[in-house]
């Protein structure tokens, strides 16, 4: 096998192994705050909504809350490791030895996916407890379940390349990330918003991610589906690669 | 024969306008024990940033194995193995995990780099913690881990900087014998150290630099020879009761029992030992008052205000 394969499955090993080992950190935590979710925005707080486009309540929320799952743990993954890597200087170890910059960054976005993708499947069997789900579009499901959490995945590698020192690391998914998850469509419905902030929502990337998947799993959606794809998609390669760039040039780890 | 490394019009300018490296040129050859000395913040390891990819050149070829490292530097980093200066492992993997994904970094596959982390951890005595995190360790079983780690895909050049800052005599000693094996078995090797005994014991060429720049680059016996004079410590093996006078050589007593004799470059220390024997004076053993490549690097370096 050449060396880039065997270092991509290295590196993936090694990502995987990471967070499954810190599992109390990072598989826990999600599981919790979705099943508190459930409990409090559902069903306390969702028997008291009418349906929405012939779906209760609870169902409309599910697929917002299992997509912020992802895109949050994508994120935190990617950021969190390879910051620590960069913070400790053990990136060296990646630096001085012969594979492609491209593996470098596929194999820490392939592990934001993994941990994006587990955290979703340990999300969406709590919500199952809770409410009916199906897939209606398993084609627009896979595409926007991959793209999206590659998109943050990639994201957290910008920050971590850039971050200086831990607070750099929390400050984007606190102050950005999350306010525009909460304000991405999650909870509420956009016809439910006044005109103005209909408009002012539409400049919210992540109402693309979040109606895209509900569509796939309860068949409604604010905005159009296939415009939304292209963006996802358009985004996610830009991102990967505006962060080749950076590699090649050595922001962040080359003096 | 062939230069394991080959350095030209090195340059290096940091963001901040700190001129780290002016006009570099050396080269090593394949099968060397190379030392390249000099004080805090000359340029070592700058230059060796520059030769392991981890730091930007500004301007300057560089080849590595007969490969370019702009050009080529895939095939450049295949050839060389680092330990550098600071522990930089990741401190949550064990020290096995460690070498395997090292390994697995150079494309080697996962069953192979098992045996070759078991044989390293072996031969660097660290097999009993291959579950254990680095962070556990002692500085000295970090130190052989650094090496184990570098040595795990079998490099042609391996660059250690300070490998044994920190590490007992005993240890030491031990290191030294090794790195003395693996080059004797073909890997050549490049030294940075502030032990100068280490380099005096170890190189076979050395190169000094200083403010950015090569001061000197020769082989190690030819560097030595520049010393223009030698001072040498003699233990007596009767006490002395008045001192030298009238002696041809530069004589100092410094307790009764031991006697310092500073001698020029070529003069013959058979004659010191005839003057003394003439006087009965019996030297059961002596020293150089100094490491030999240490008074040397003071000089050069401008930092030694005794000579």
């Amino acid at each position: 096998m050449e060396i880039n394969s065997i270092a991509l499955i290295t590196l993936l090993r090694k990502e995987t192994t990471r967070f499954f080992r810190i599992w109390p950190q990072t598989l826990l935590p999600p599981v919790i705050t979705i099943t508190l979710y459930f409990i409090l925005f559902g069903k306390l707080v969702g028997s008291q909504i009418q349906a929405i486009n012939g779906h209760s309540y609870m169902q409309f929320i599910a697929p917002g809350l299992i997509m912020m799952s992802i895109i949050t743990n994508a994120y935190g993954n990617v950021v969190a490791s390879f910051f620590s890597l960069r913070f400790q200087k053990s990136i060296e170890e990646l630096l001085i030895a012969p594979l492609s910059n491209w593996v470098i960054l596929l194999g820490f976005t392939f592990g934001g996916i993994l941990r994006g993708l587990t955290v979703g499947c340990l999300v969406s069997i709590i919500a199952l407890f809770f409410t009916h789900l199906k897939i209606q579009h398993f084609f627009i499901f896979f595409i926007s379940l991959f793209f999206t959490s590659a998109f943050f995945s990639l994201a957290g590698f910008t920050n971590a390349l850039f971050a200086k020192k831990f607070d750099d690391i929390s400050i984007i998914p606190s102050f950005i990330l999350t306010p525009l998850i909460y304000l991405g469509g999650v909870f509420y419905s956009l016809a439910q918003l006044p005109v103005f902030w209909q408009t002012f929502s539409k400049f919210n990337p992540l109402l693309y991610m979040i109606n895209t998947f509900r569509y796939s799993i309860i068949g409604i959606s604010d905005i159009n589906v296939l415009m939304a794809l292209i963006l996802i998609v358009t985004g996610t390669v830009l991102l990967f690669l505006i962060n080749l760039y950076l590699l090649n040039k050595g922001v962040g780890l080359k003096s | 024969m062939k230069n394991a490394l080959a350095i030209k019009h090195l340059y290096k300018t940091y963001s901040n306008g700190v001129h780290a490296l002016h006009d570099i040129n050396f080269s090593v050859e394949t099968g060397d024990f190379f030392g390249l000395l000099g004080p805090n913040g000359a340029g070592k390891s700058t230059t060796i940033g520059i030769i392991t990819s981890l730091v930007s050149k500004t301007s300057g070829d560089i080849k590595i194995m007969g490969y370019d490292l702009q050009k080529q530097p895939r095939k450049t980093k295949r050839c060389i193995g680092l330990v550098p200066q600071e522990f930089n492992f990741n401190i949550f993997e064990t020290t096995n995990q460690i070498l395997i994904n090292q390994a697995g970094y150079y494309g080697i596959p996962y069953k192979l780099a098992e045996k070759k982390a078991r044989y390293y951890l072996e031969r660097m005595d660290l097999w009993e913690q291959r579950d254990r995190a680095p962070r556990v360790l002692s500085g000295g079983m970090k130190r052989r881990l650094m090496i184990a780690r570098a040595l795990i895909h079998e490099p042609q050049l391996l660059i250690l900087d300070e490998p044994t800052a920190g590490v007992d005599v005993e240890l030491r000693h031990t290191l030294w014998d090794f790195l003395e094996e693996i080059n004797h078995n073909g890997t050549t090797i490049i030294l940075t150290t502030h032990y100068l005994e280490e380099a005096e014991s170890l190189c076979k060429n050395i190169a000094i630099i200083n403010r950015g720049k090569i001061i000197e680059h020769l082989p190690k016996a030819k560097l030595l020879n520049q010393l223009k004079q030698e001072t040498f410590v003699l233990y007596l093996k009767n006490p002395l009761h008045s001192p030298l006078l009238g002696s041809p050589f530069q004589f100092e007593t410094t307790d009764p029992h031991t006697l310092d004799v500073t001698i020029k470059n070529e003069t013959n220390l058979n004659e010191i030992f005839q003057y003394l024997s003439e006087h009965q004076i019996l030297v059961s053993s002596m020293k150089n008052k100094k490491n030999r490549l240490e008074e040397l690097f003071l000089n050069l370096t401008g930092t030694n205000d005794g000579n």
